[in-house]
């Protein structure tokens, strides 16, 4: 039935090897997922949705409007709490992958794209600390300098050059971010969510 | 009635110092929180948990 002469029909047919629908849209969970400490992964995908959404909303209305502006200000804080319940649910989440052992059954490209989500997300939320154009950012930002400077990549990453930085956080960080979510995620759906340590056959 | 909610941060922040080790309030009080919801998560139970371990087992019984 496929066409494997052309390269579209050979990446097909690899994709749904590897990717079968049933996997990545499972209708029933295994019943150890109806716990809490399973709910953190989701929590932080919805986190980051809103995230996305606020700051879609901030990059179109800009710093003048939410430095001054009833909505602004609404929308502003929507971002900032979105971003700290999106590090609580994803800290909680690593603790409890990390002491379930989540890179057991070849799981451990699941636990390492949730790493460099991490990482990223860390980069992705320092930048936006410092392009908040406040005393706040000029704190964080002239004191990160130092320390970037120290470390000998001051002239690569200039957290003084605000253009930059709000660059980096709007378009360069998400993109890369949202590609390791979803890797993230696929990879979660395709080898399943990781079963407790006590459970039959581990 | 929501002023009661309001916290203000128009001050520099309150520091808790042990030693070396030196923490603001406002970054203790959420790794706190985040231990809390932690442990509250493995043993709060879920809602219906006994009944998905009961389709499980009629799911795997059928097999």
């Amino acid at each position: 039935m496929s066409n494997k002469s052309s390269w579209t029909g050979r990446v097909r047919a690899a994709t749904l090897e590897k990717f079968e629908p049933e996997d990545l849209l499972p209708e029933v969970q295994p019943a150890y997922v109806a716990s809490w400490i399973y709910i953190f992964g989701v929590a932080t995908l919805a986190a980051l949705i809103m995230l996305v959404a606020s700051g879609l909303y901030l990059t179109l209305e800009g710093p003048a409007w939410w430095h001054t502006s009833k909505v602004g200000h609404y929308v502003n804080s929507v971002h900032l709490w979105s971003v700290e319940l999106f590090f609580v649910f994803m800290v909680v989440h690593l603790w409890g992958k990390f002491w379930m052992a989540a890179w057991r059954g070849r799981r451990l490209a699941t636990w390492i794209t949730g790493c460099l989500a991490f990482f990223a997300s860390i980069i992705t939320g320092f930048t936006g600390y410092i392009i908040q154009t406040n005393f706040d950012s000029q704190w964080i930002a002239t004191q990160a300098k130092d320390g970037f400077n120290a470390v000998g990549i001051g002239a690569f990453f200039n957290t003084l050059n605000t253009g930059q930085a709000i660059l980096l956080h709007v378009s360069l960080l998400p993109l890369v971010l949202g590609g390791i979510v979803i890797w993230h995620v696929i990879l979660v759906r395709r080898k399943g969510v990781v079963p407790p340590i006590d459970e039959a056959g581990e | 009635m929501l002023r009661i909610l309001e916290i203000n941060l128009n001050h520099p922040a309150h520091y808790i110092s042990f030693g070396p080790f030196s923490v603001s309030a406002g970054n203790l009080t959420i790794i706190l929180s985040m231990c809390a919801i932690f442990i509250l998560a493995l043993f709060l139970p879920f809602p219906n948990h006994d009944q998905a371990e009961k389709h499980t087992s009629l799911k795997s019984e059928k097999r």
